[in-house]
Parts: structure tokens; C-alpha cells; sequence
């Protein structure tokens, strides 16, 4: 062997170790860091409007100091008129300025409304995932209807395959947000939101409630798998039938108020369970939050 | 006999709030030992306690903010500590059900008993003085206002001392703050203390607008009222208009916890979205209730010390009405993420960035009244720069959130949180500290030491940038609000900077504090002599400092815009006053004991609700409504201040300003 080649080696694995580390350093850095289309429209949409606006606001700053220092009573050099008050074609300019902005600001604001209103499916030729999740004290259920499972604070998705959300809370408001993915989406108690998301690409990301809900809170973090779409068929394969079902009473245990709650996986759902949690039919402990909440790693009973 | 009042509520077994508890119990304790020692108490009772003055019931309001500035940041940094400890496998050293009262109590306090009372305390001083008048419409039921705010607070104080606050965040969203998830009495505590505050903030409202609609001096006609009398119309207008609806609002949720109703709750036909839409009605104008003031304050400060009439006064003063109306369309933008739909959350999307339009004409305003003039570099002038510099860029994270997809990602995040406590401290904030050295010798009749001021200004401005740029940044991360346990270590740098800028602050509130007690140490040297130390433009500056209980001898003549200005360079230039005119003896209202009396009865009543004391709370409701009657079958009303009295008063002030003319006639 060599001392080239050993070099080339040493420096591959330099290199490798570097990329890692930076891979590292920039994951999870949620907006800023889209996976999907959405979530790319958005930040998109976000780097132009302040690039408008800071095309206005930074010459304003710049006269603002320049201004105020210019005409300090100290300078000499520069002509006080005590009584100017008004001139026309400035009041023109100043009222022109930040409406023109807001006009095309709004014209963005019109369009990108509607093209990323969470309820518009994404088009795609590959028909859409569904996912029925719904927030409890304090965990993510995510049901998976066409596969017959559900998972607790893990989502798996198929990557380039767009995913459409229906939601709920079986308790108080959450919302749904995975950062990377984009938009995120309020669970509210007895009434169902929508939303379509769609991961381009794989890998692990964050999910969290971006919408206080009690003392067990910082704990409703999960996790969003997104596997190439033959892996994730792999695992739903795998997933069902494995573990306890999700029926009235393992529901009924996990509504039992928990938090930082490993992830679980159910091998089977009771049909129409989503929409009797929507309708308030599962006949579920009303239990009240009072109790603080159970600390890491708490024993709610593993199902998978 | 005691509902559910037991000595569980006293936290003996907790150490943060038993030791806080016993700190401020002592500090009151001391202070009240002080008041006797001095022998202040009678001089308290009948210049301030039962003052129906609008000057003294002013300095009550300010001064009550401050001390609740000082509680409010007490939490703010209990709540930085947790975020910088409180990372990975650490807990923090606050478990999330105090942590959860903290977050509820510090967003409670800032806005309802710190912003509100300094914005209402200004209104108070200023606009009776500006409008050349000697008092408001109503002064009586203006010390009553005061007193219900100052119950309010004290409610909200108590709950630290016994039982718990609200864990359910500063707007008590339900389901949540529903008795089946918040069982305590934490929520109730919120809910009676924003009721009785909110009862005398409406009745400011009434007052003010009462006050400037139908009480000006001679001449002042409504295009001739300081921009700042035209903003506290506009924010008292939507006081009358916006907080009925919180009174609703809290009412309702307070029939599901008290009578088992089913306005909000999950079950039997509540609809908690209901609650959102009418806590947002009230709660995005409340953000215009603080900020049009402010922007009157800037406006004063601008004009004064660059020496020249505020640049496109009427610009200035349809900008503030067209944001009085339009902030009522908006309210939709605080839950663009409820999935309404495109339409509808298109329309209050653009409607909340049009807001922006008028909001960008009076910066441009400013900088055009700064144009051409002679700008003194004092501390209100340096509020005035840093809240331009700082302003801009809180307007444009607002506009970001206006925008329904940039919202959808950045909602509810640190981002969020960034954005209005940079338009809340760099708009509001700077206004009252700029407010509080300019009018202050106006109050007290000697000026705040110059160089500790700037000092203070300079721990606000760089401490707010250090403590909220890196939530900006986190907001990007996707790090959301009101987290106990932060779940990223990558995120500690940006918590530890932000925990920095928060003492930074914490220093200026300090410094401010030194600044007080060295200025009033040092009063001589820094008289205010003349009643006019800026060379101001506006009717306050006419009369002494501090003015005599009824402001003015004779209700000043008004000719044009600045009523002061015109009057004084007349003046100048004739080298004599006007003409003695002939005064005559004034009527002023006498003092009360009223609104103390009341508050007290409102603050038992408030109390015993809340722990279910119900014969207590009928005991309360008597009390307060005997006063009411007392009051109302009163004999005296008036007192008269004699002819001879007012005449003196007024040749002495003749005297020292024929005296101030002289100085400046000699340096034109």
C-alpha cells in the first residue's frame, strides 16, 4: 500500500467525518431547511417579502440617523427653518411608498393564500396518503386508516408521496407542526382540520405542538420518519397486526394523561375511531389535567 | 364558611413563591412603617388616595405600572433562567405548574397592569393640561377608574401569596382554561381581576372621550388638539368599543367554570372557536389602545426638540384614525392557522398589512419633522431614534405574519414572541421612558439627571435587541413559545444570549431607579423654574411646573395649531405678556373617598368569588353599592378656590415668566 493512496484514504474519511458533522449541524433547522414542496414555497415566500420590505425599511434607517445627526442643534452647517411644516409632493411620496409596497405584498399575500391553503390537496400522480392524527394529554396519536395502524408520537410517511391530514384533539387546542414540512395546523376538541404536507425527501425530522396545552407540553415533541415509498410499505406490512390493538379501551389508557412518551405502535384500529373522536362518542375517561405530568420516559403501557 | 380557602393555599411547602411571598410582605411592611415614621400618611389621603386631580391620579397610574414593571420582569427572567437550565436531560429549576403561572402571569401583568396603566396615567396628566382645561369630564369616576385597576392588580399579586395563578397563558384560551383542565382557582383569579380592572378601564374610556370631545379650551378646536390628544381620542374610542367585548367574553367563560354553562366547553354544544374570535376583537385593538398613545408621545418629543411644528400634522392625525378603524378588521390574523380557508384568511391578511400604510406615514412624519430642525440630543430624543430604528424592523416581522403562508410556519413561535415585544418595548416601551423624563418636571418641578436617563435608555436598547434577535432566529428553527423544557441543545447559545439581554434590561430598571433617587436627591440644581424647560409647544408648558390644582388661572385663548408656541413667540417679539385679564374665583371638584372606598369593597367581593366565599361576596357587593349611594345623595360638590388666591397665584406666574422672556428674547 502506498502513502498516496493512504492520504486519499485519510482524507476521505476527513472529509466524510466533516460532511457528517455539518450534515449534522444543519439538520433540523426547521423553515429554514424545507424537505417538501411546501415548506419550499413558504420560505421562499417569506425570503422575498423581507427582501421587499427591507428594500424600503433600510433606506428609512439610514435617513432616520443620517437625519437626526445632520440637523443636530450643534452643526452649524446645517439650515434650521423653524416653520416647515408641510410640503405636498412629500406627504405624496410618504403615503405612496408604503402603499405600493402593501399593494404588492398583497398581491402576493392573495395568490399564495389560496395556492397553500392547508385543505388543497397537492397534486401528484401518486394518490395521497392518508393520516388521521389526533392530540392527547399530552401525545400524537397518528392513525393510518387505509393501513389499519397507528403509531403515538411517530409519524412514518413515504417520501414524494403527498400525505392528507385530518385532525383533531381529543382534549384541549394543539397544533400540528412538523417545521421542515410546513404549515402548521390547530387540533381543536370536536372539530377536524385539514391539511396536505408531502416529504421530497428522506430522512428523520421534528414534529412538535406549536400550540400551549397544559403542564405536559414541552413533552408533545415526535418524530417524522420518511422512508423511501417501498421501505414504508415494508414497514406498514410489518406494523400491522404486531403489538396491541387500538380499541375503545387501549384508547381510553392512552388518553390517560402522559407526557415525553415513547413512541408506540398499534397493529390494529377500531374503524370510524377518528370520527367518534370527533363526535365525542369514544367512551373515554374524562380525565382532568390536574395531575402533573408523569415524567420522562413515563409507563404508559407499550404497545408495540 | 371559608369555600375553598384552607391553608393549602398558602405555599409553605414552596420555596420560590413562600420566600417572594415574605420579601414583598416586608418591603410593604417597611414602606408603610416609613410613610408613619415621616408622618405621610394624611399628606398620602388628601393629595393622592382620595385626589380627584387628573395630574395626581396620573402619578398614581405611572407609578402603580412601574412597580408592576418590576413584578412583570421578576418573571421574565424567572422564565430566561428556565429556558438556559432547562435543556436536554435537565428539568430546569421550575416544574411546568410554575413555570405554566409564570408565562400567564408575566403576559397578564405587562399588558393589563403595567402598558395600560402608564399609557392611561399619561392620558390622564396630559390631556387636560394640553386641551387647556382643569380637569376631565368626570373626575370622580376618574379616581374610581383608578382604584378598580389598582384592585385588579392587587388580585393578581395575591394569587402568589394565596393559591395559584392562571396556568392557562395570558388569554385563557379554552378548553383549557375550562374548570374539567384548570380545576384551581389560578384561571378564576385571572378572570375577576381582569373584570374588576376592565371595569375601570372602560370607564376611562368614557371619560376621555367625553373629556376631549366636549372640553377644550377657547379656540381649540379638533384641528388644532396636540397630535397626542388626537391619539388618546383614538385609543380611548377603542377602549369604549373593545373592552365591552372582553367583559363579555371573560363573563362567559366565567358562567361555564362558576354555573356549569356550555359556552366554550367541549361538551354540550360549546364551541371554544367562539372564544378566540372574541378574545381577538378585543385583543387586537387593546394592541392599538397602547401603541396610538405612544405614538402621540414621539410626536410631542419630535416636534419640542427639533424645534419645529410636527411635519404633515393632518396626515398624522388621519393616519391615526384610519389605524383606529382598520385595527377593528383584523382580528383573524392571530388564528390564520385554524384552516379558514383561502379567501377569508387572504382578506385579513391584506387588511392587517394595510394597517401598515399609515403606520409607515408617520415614521416618515417623524423623520420630515427631524428634517430642517435644530434636534437636541436628549434622552426622550434618543427613545425616539431607537424606537424609529427598532420599530421598523417589528413592522416588518408584522407584516411576515400578516401573510398567511409566512404565518403558518412562523405562528406561535419564538418568532411570534420576537415580533410583539419588539413593536410592544420598541413601540410602546421607549414611548412611556421618553413620556416619563419629558413630562416629569412638568409633575415634580425639577428635571431627571441627563446622564443616568441615557444610561437607561442604552440598557433598553441594546438589552431588547440581545434578548429577542436570537428568538428570531430560534422562531426560524421552529422553537415555539412557552416551553418549560427546551427539547434541542443546539439551542442554548441563542437562550443565553437572550438571558443576557434580559439583565440588561433588568440593569436599566435598576439604573432607573438610581436615576430617581439621585434626581430627586439632587432636585436643586435641576429646578424647573420657568414651567416651560424644553421649549415646548403645547398648552402643558403655559402653566407652572408643577401646575396649581386647577392648571390654569383663565382657560387659555387657542389660535392656531400650537397654542403655546404662537402665544410665546408673540410674546418675544412684543417683549410683554397678554394683558392681565380678570380672573375670577374657580370651582373644582372636592376629594373623595370614593373610588379607594369601593375598590375595597370590589377586592373582598373579587376575592371571595374566587374562593367561593359567598356570603363574603354579597357582603362586597352591599359594600361597594352603599358607597355608590352614599356618594350619590352627597351635599358638596364643588369646592370654590377664592378670587384673591387664584389672583396671587397668577401675578406670580405673571412675574416669572416676564422673567423667562427676558432670557429668551435676549438669546433670539
Amino acid at each position: 500500500m502506498n502513502t498516496g493512496a493512504l492520504h486519499v484514504r485519510r482524507l476521505r474519511r476527513v472529509i466524510a467525518v466533516a460532511a457528517a458533522s455539518l450534515a449534522l449541524a444543519a439538520c433540523n433547522r426547521g423553515i429554514l431547511d424545507p424537505v417538501g414542496p411546501i415548506a419550499a414555497q413558504e420560505k421562499q415566500i417569506l425570503i422575498n417579502s423581507t427582501a421587499i420590505m427591507l428594500a424600503i425599511i433600510i433606506p428609512t434607517m439610514i435617513a432616520t440617523v443620517a437625519f437626526a445627526w445632520w440637523f443636530r442643534r450643534s452643526n452649524s452647517k446645517a439650515t434650521y427653518r423653524p416653520d416647515w411644516e408641510y410640503s405636498g409632493a412629500i406627504e405624496m411620496v410618504v403615503w405612496a411608498i408604503p402603499a405600493l409596497t402593501i399593494m404588492l405584498l398583497g398581491g402576493i399575500t392573495w395568490i399564495a393564500s389560496h395556492d397553500l391553503d392547508p385543505a388543497k390537496p397537492i397534486k401528484s400522480n401518486v394518490p395521497a396518503l392518508k393520516v388521521e392524527v389526533v392530540s392527547l394529554d399530552w401525545k400524537w396519536l397518528f392513525i393510518y386508516p387505509d393501513q389499519g395502524i397507528a403509531t403515538v408520537n411517530q409519524l412514518v410517511v413515504p417520501a414524494g408521496t403527498p400525505v392528507s391530514f385530518r385532525l383533531t384533539s381529543a382534549t384541549v387546542w394543539n397544533s400540528f407542526f412538523v417545521p421542515q414540512m410546513g404549515t402548521m395546523i390547530y387540533t381543536m376538541p370536536r372539530m377536524a382540520t385539514e391539511l396536505n404536507l408531502r416529504a421530497d425527501k428522506t430522512g428523520e425530522f421534528q414534529g412538535l405542538s406549536s400550540h400551549f396545552s397544559g403542564d405536559g407540553f414541552p413533552g408533545m415533541q415526535f418524530e417524522v420518519q420518511s422512508l423511501p415509498a417501498d421501505q414504508f410499505a415494508m414497514w406498514a406490512q410489518g406494523a400491522r397486526g404486531t403489538g396491541q390493538p387500538l380499541n375503545p379501551q387501549t384508547y381510553a389508557e392512552l388518553s390517560k394523561p402522559s407526557s415525553y412518551v415513547k413512541p408506540i405502535t398499534y397493529g390494529a384500529v377500531a374503524p370510524g375511531l377518528f370520527d367518534a373522536i370527533v363526535n365525542d362518542k369514544v367512551p373515554q375517561l374524562h380525565l382532568p389535567q390536574a395531575a402533573p405530568p408523569a415524567n420522562k420516559n413515563s409507563a404508559v403501557p407499550a404497545g408495540g | 364558611m371559608f369555600g375553598r380557602l384552607t391553608w393549602d393555599a398558602i405555599p409553605f411547602h414552596e420555596p420560590i413563591p413562600l420566600i417572594t411571598s415574605l420579601v414583598v410582605l416586608l418591603g410593604v411592611a417597611a414602606i408603610a412603617a416609613w410613610i408613619t415614621k415621616i408622618k405621610a400618611w394624611h399628606y398620602l389621603w388628601h393629595e393622592y388616595i382620595t385626589s380627584t386631580d387628573h395630574k395626581k391620579i396620573g402619578i398614581m397610574y405611572i407609578v402603580m405600572g412601574l412597580v408592576m414593571l418590576v413584578r412583570g420582569f421578576a418573571d421574565a427572567i424567572m422564565m430566561r433562567a428556565q429556558q438556559s437550565l432547562a435543556i436536554g436531560a435537565s428539568q430546569g429549576y421550575l416544574p411546568p405548574e410554575h413555570y405554566n403561572q409564570i408565562f400567564s402571569a408575566h403576559g397578564t401583568i405587562m399588558i393589563f397592569f403595567v402598558a395600560m396603566p402608564l399609557v392611561i396615567g399619561f392620558m390622564n396628566f396630559v390631556v387636560p393640561l394640553q386641551l387647556g382645561v382643569r380637569d376631565v369630564a368626570f373626575p370622580t369616576l376618574n379616581n374610581v377608574s383608578f382604584w378598580l385597576a389598582a384592585s385588579g392588580a392587587l388580585l393578581v399579586n395575591l394569587s402568589l401569596f394565596i393559591g395559584e395563578f392562571s396556568r392557562a397563558g395570558w388569554l385563557g384560551f379554552p378548553p383549557l382554561s375550562e374548570k374539567a383542565f384548570s380545576p384551581g382557582v389560578g384561571v378564576d383569579y385571572y378572570l375577576v381581576a381582569l373584570q374588576v380592572s376592565g371595569v375601570g378601564t372602560v370607564l376611562t374610556g368614557v371619560n376621555f372621550v367625553t373629556t376631549i370631545l366636549k372640553i377644550r379650551a377657547p379656540g381649540m378646536s379638533y384641528l388644532r388638539m396636540p397630535v397626542f390628544c388626537w391619539t388618546a381620542l383614538a385609543s380611548n374610542l377603542l377602549i369604549i368599543a373593545a373592552f365591552p367585548v372582553l367583559t363579555v367574553v371573560l363573563a362567559e367563560l366565567m358562567l361555564d367554570r362558576y354555573l356549569g354553562f356550555h359556552f366554550f366547553t367541549n361538551d354540550g354544544g360549546g364551541n371554544s372557536m367562539l372564544y378566540m374570535n372574541l378574545i381577538w376583537v378585543w385583543g387586537h385593538p387593546e394592541v392599538y389602545i397602547l401603541v396610538l398613545p405612544a405614538f402621540g408621545i414621539y410626536s410631542e418629543v419630535a416636534s419640542t426638540f427639533s424645534g419645529k411644528p410636527l411635519f404633515g400634522y393632518r396626515s398624522m392625525v388621519f393616519a391615526t384614525l384610519a389605524i383606529c378603524i382598520i385595527s377593528f378588521m383584523v382580528w383573524l390574523h392571530h388564528f390564520f392557522t385554524m384552516g379558514a380557508g383561502g379567501d377569508i384568511n387572504a382578506v385579513f391578511g391584506i387588511a392587517s398589512m394595510i394597517i401598515g400604510i399609515p403606520t409607515g406615514v408617520k415614521i416618515y412624519n417623524w423623520l420630515f419633522t427631524m428634517y430642517g430642525g435644530r434636534v437636541r440630543f436628549t434622552v426622550p430624543v434618543h427613545y425616539l431614534i431607537g424606537f424609529m430604528l427598532t420599530f421598523v424592523i417589528g413592522g416588518l416581522t408584522g407584516v411576515l405574519l400578516a401573510i398567511p403562508p409566512v404565518d403558518f410556519v412562523v405562528h406561535n413561535s419564538l418568532f411570534l414572541v420576537a415580533h410583539f415585544h419588539q413593536v410592544i418595548i420598541g413601540g410602546v416601551v421607549f414611548a412611556l421612558m421618553a413620556g416619563c423624563t419629558y413630562w416629569f418636571p412638568k409633575a415634580f418641578g425639577f428635571t431627571l439627571h441627563e446622564g443616568l436617563g441615557k444610561a437607561v435608555f442604552w440598557c433598553w436598547f441594546i438589552g431588547f435587541h440581545l434578548a429577542f434577535m436570537p428568538l428570531y432566529v430560534l422562531g426560524f428553527w421552529g422553537a415555539t413559545r412557552r416551553m418549560q423544557h427546551i427539547p434541542d441543545a443546539t439551542w442554548a447559545p441563542w437562550l443565553n444570549i437572550a438571558l443576557v439581554g434580559a439583565a440588561i434590561i433588568g440593569l436599566g430598571i435598576v439604573l432607573t431607579v438610581v436615576q430617581l433617587l439621585y434626581s430627586i436627591k439632587t432636585r436643586e440644581q435641576r429646578r424647573d423654574v420657568t414651567g416651560d424647560p424644553w421649549d415646548g409647544r403645547t398648552l402643558e408648558w403655559l402653566t407652572l411646573s408643577p401646575p396649581p390644582h386647577y392648571n390654569f388661572a383663565v382657560l387659555p385663548d387657542v389660535h392656531g395649531e400650537e397654542a403655546y408656541w404662537t402665544r410665546k413667540q408673540t410674546a418675544i417679539k412684543q417683549d410683554q405678556l397678554i394683558d392681565e385679564p380678570d380672573y375670577q374665583p374657580i370651582e373644582m371638584p372636592v376629594n373623595t373617598p370614593t373610588g379607594v372606598i369601593v375598590a375595597f369593597f370590589a377586592t373582598v367581593c373579587g376575592f371571595a368569588i374566587i374562593w367561593y366565599i359567598w356570603w363574603l361576596a354579597i357582603l362586597g357587593l352591599v359594600g361597594a353599592f352603599a358607597i355608590f349611594v352614599w356618594y350619590a345623595w352627597r351635599d358638596e360638590h364643588e369646592h370654590i378656590i377664592p378670587v384673591e388666591e387664584v389672583r396671587h397665584n397668577a401675578r406670580e406666574r405673571r412675574r416669572i415668566r416676564m422673567e423667562h422672556l427676558h432670557t429668551l428674547s435676549q438669546s433670539v
